[in-house]
């Protein structure tokens, strides 16, 4: 097992530099810091000094690959690619245009954030097993047909009509609940209320019927009809056996989003301003912010790969028959 | 000539795809292939949709003929295409500003100069809808009835028409109801009736009204939403076109030849995958901004810089959303390379490419429909979230998204301007919802274990 993860810890590695070398390449070979500079600073009134400056004090001014002038192992590292992933690696994501720490900002949002996505995943996790449960039980009724239908059309609606009608109705119409906005504390919570209920019912749809899948496939294995036969009524074989294996998939489903939820939710953050993660890949989007831009990039597959090794030890933690070699 | 045809990228890239669509339609197929489309065919659900995807292809090949129009001796600028002049005058922005479904006068009240210098606020008779006496209040409804029963006459008999002439040329049989395990034709023919009379009632009412109102600079929201369906169909066509040779040939390469070809490919996709899509998507189409903004002078004309950003838009989303369905065609490999009838072929001595092309490729074909069908409608969804983001199309080109995006602020109007809202909502809606119950379909019918659970 420990040996397991070490191994799984080591090969995140050549990945994560892989998503820097994609980042790098984007950023600062199709996109030059000049570039970056010249949009910064606006297109035609500014000088040839005031772009220097702003590639100097972003320390974008060394050779990307490769420096010729240096001498020994500085030809490697004294370079843009190398000092950047360098960073990256080290969470030393620099400073924004506006020159605010992001390593800073980014600590700063991972509450609110996670004050919206922790319960929004409670609350949609056991929605949707409800509603599966539900389904299952009264499997091939005409509650089961239309039930399916009505998922496939809550599928087929935008996440922004979800949020829209939500906001419209809730915070306009019925006044309920304030439309938008965030103070800390648990006075939070009816800031959250309002993008909780709207990414629980959007989820709803997929979830409910991909959870339906589920079951149903467990429901027609062998062991359950052994179950029906002994005698056992068909609510003690859902909850007590087919529930219990459909868990597997689904818990080992939700653990490779837990990391992922310190990112927050770039819809649901930015319509209920919320001062998340979120919003704030969506602010330095607006405003071309791309050392913002490429943090969150690299954090976000930090956190991935994270869920990802998550996953396979929990596959042991809830399933024996699966061993970590 | 009165016009010049004008080829935009995404035209030509679209009416290939067409003709590809038609010559796999025609080609002769695999027997366990043939039998599972004549499952999707056996399916009544299938049917309905299938006629009411066509309607959208249908639109958006009107709106891929462009030309412009020669004036005097010179080509004018702006580029149109047929379902413009289908929808003329309604291409022209005819109002001012706002107005509701129906209305005759505008939503918004309007400053009035009086002729003895003073100004009164009130709302103005539109330009393009007939104007009733105030005294008759009952004049409008009776002539959007008659308007209606007239246009509901014209769609019925000339769809019809056409119903029965196809099914007598075809020797289709529609008068009795089709037996279940046959192809469903009497579904689709009376879908196609329901579908060509409504917009044919639609067409024709949209000739004296503004049916779903008009928008902020006075551009009837009937006439958008139309338009939108163009760039909602190439997104979540163009992009499958570019993401299928991505993950067909590494997919099957990496399962294929395994070792380190199926390591670097390997590689590849888990670093790829393991960005968040959205993320990788906003980095990618924020560096392309840069590089338009850096070249005006090959993307000059407005048109095809809309055009090129929409097909941008399709080659990013391509290039970042082949992952998953490489990751399958990989493992679908790996199984089939250790078939007897593969090693047997092996043993012969074929070679790899004969291979793959007559032994690998047509059994992955099943994964293949069934990925394309469900990813349809994600990426006409997607397109709505990434204009809200603002990596979207370009904001001069008609899109659902556009359309989304700035109507959600005028919610906080009072009264609500609901309309347009409305409208992006019901065709996008409608388009999602058929596209995904036909996924559904083909899923069924290309994966026995999908039948067993339904």
């Amino acid at each position: 097992m420990f040996a397991y993860i070490t191994r799984r810890i080591l090969y995140a590695i050549p990945i994560l530099i892989g998503v820097n070398l994609i980042t790098f390449l984007l950023f600062f070979v199709v996109n030059t810091p000049r570039d970056m500079a010249v949009t910064h600073l606006g297109d035609k009134y500014t000088t040839e000094e005031a772009i220097e400056q702003w590639i100097k004090s972003h320390g974008y001014d060394k050779p990307r690959f490769f420096d010729a002038e240096a001498s020994g192992l500085k030809k490697i590292t004294n370079t843009l690619i190398f000092t950047q992933t360098k960073n990256m690696f080290l969470l030393q994501f620099g400073t924004s245009d506006t020159g605010r720490d992001i390593g800073q900002d980014v600590k700063e949002r991972m509450g609110p954030s996670l004050a919206v996505a922790i319960p929004a995943l409670l609350f949609g996790l056991a929605t949707n097993i409800f509603v599966a449960l539900l389904l299952t039980f009264f499997r091939r009724s005409y509650l089961d047909l239309y039930g399916v239908s009505f998922c496939v059309a809550l599928m087929s609606i935008s996440s922004l009509f979800y949020i829209i009608i939500g906001q419209f109705l809730l915070g306009k119409i019925f006044r309920w609940v304030p439309i938008s906005g965030y103070i800390g504390g648990w006075s939070a919570a009816k800031f959250v209320l309002l993008p909780v209920i709207v990414s629980v019912v959007a989820g709803v749809g997929s979830g409910a019927r991909w959870y339906r899948t589920l079951l149903l496939e467990e429901v027609n294995k062998d062991y359950i009809r052994t179950a029906r036969a002994k005698g056992l009524s068909s609510m003690q074989v859902l909850f007590k056996h087919a529930l219990k294996n459909a868990m597997i998939p689904i818990l080992t489903g939700v653990v490779v989003v837990i990391p992922t939820l310190f990112m927050g939710s770039l819809l649901l953050e930015s319509f209920f301003s919320i001062p998340g993660l979120g919003s704030y890949t969506i602010d330095a989007i607006r405003s071309q912010d791309f050392a913002i831009v490429r943090s969150m990039v690299y954090l976000g597959a930090v956190l991935y790969i994270v869920g990802l090794i998550l996953t396979d030890i929990s596959y042991t933690l809830v399933d024996p028959r699966v061993r970590l070699q | 000539m009165p016009f010049k045809l004008v080829f935009l990228w995404t035209d030509i890239l679209f009416w290939l795809l067409m003709l590809m669509l038609v010559t796999v339609t025609v080609m002769p197929k695999p027997r366990h292939i043939k039998q599972a489309w004549t499952y999707v065919w056996q399916s009544k659900l299938a049917m309905a949709t299938v006629v009411i995807v066509m309607f959208y292809l249908l639109m958006t090949m009107l709106d891929s003929i462009h030309f412009q129009r020669q004036v005097e001796g010179t080509y004018r600028s702006d580029v149109e295409s047929v379902l413009d002049v289908f929808l003329a005058p309604l291409d022209q922005n005819v109002e001012t500003s706002y107005s509701a479904p129906f209305a005759s006068r505008s939503f918004v009240a309007e400053a009035v100069e009086l002729p003895n210098d003073g100004v009164v606020y009130e709302t103005t008779p539109l330009n393009y809808v007939q104007q009733f006496p105030e005294d008759e209040p009952d004049a409008k409804i009776w002539d959007i009835l008659y308007k209606t029963v007239v246009g509901l006459m014209l769609g019925l008999s000339l769809s019809l028409v056409l119903c029965i002439a196809m099914a007598y040329f075809l020797r289709i049989p529609i008068l009795k109801p089709s037996r279940p395990n046959t192809t469903q034709w009497r579904t689709m023919f009376i879908t196609f009736v329901v579908i060509f009379t409504l917009f044919a009632v639609m067409y024709y009412l949209s000739r004296f009204y503004h049916i779903l109102g008009t928008d902020k600079v006075g551009q009837d929201v009937f006439y958008q939403t139309l338009k939108s369906i163009r760039t909602g169909v190439l997104i979540g066509t163009l992009t499958t076109m570019v993401l299928l040779p991505f993950a067909m040939v590494l997919g099957t390469f990496a399962g294929y030849f395994r070792g380190w070809i199926d390591d670097v490919i390997q590689y590849i996709y888990t670093t790829l995958s393991s960005i968040p899509n959205v993320l990788l998507i906003v980095a990618s189409v924020l560096v392309l901004e840069v590089v338009i903004s850096k070249h005006p002078d090959i993307f000059n004309n407005i048109a095809l810089r809309a055009d090129m950003r929409l097909l941008a838009l399709c080659i990013i989303l391509g290039v970042t959303s082949w992952t998953s369905l490489c990751r399958l065609l990989r493992a679908e490999t790996l199984k089939l390379r250790e078939q007897d009838y593969v090693q047997a072929s092996i043993a012969l001595g074929t070679s790899n490419v004969k291979l793959i092309g007559r032994h690998i490729v047509p059994n992955l074909m099943h994964i293949v429909f069934i990925t394309v069908a469900l990813d349809f409608s994600s990426l006409v969804l997607a397109e709505a979230v990434l204009a809200y983001i603002g990596v979207g199309v370009d904001p001069t080109t008609f899109s659902w998204g556009n359309m989304i995006n700035v109507a959600r602020l005028e919610l906080a109007r009072e009264p609500v301007v609901w309309w347009s809202l409305t409208a992006a909502f019901v065709f996008m809606f409608t388009l999602v919802l058929a596209a995904n119950l036909f996924a559904d379909v083909v899923q069924k019918a290309f994966d026995p274990r999908a039948r067993q659970l339904a």
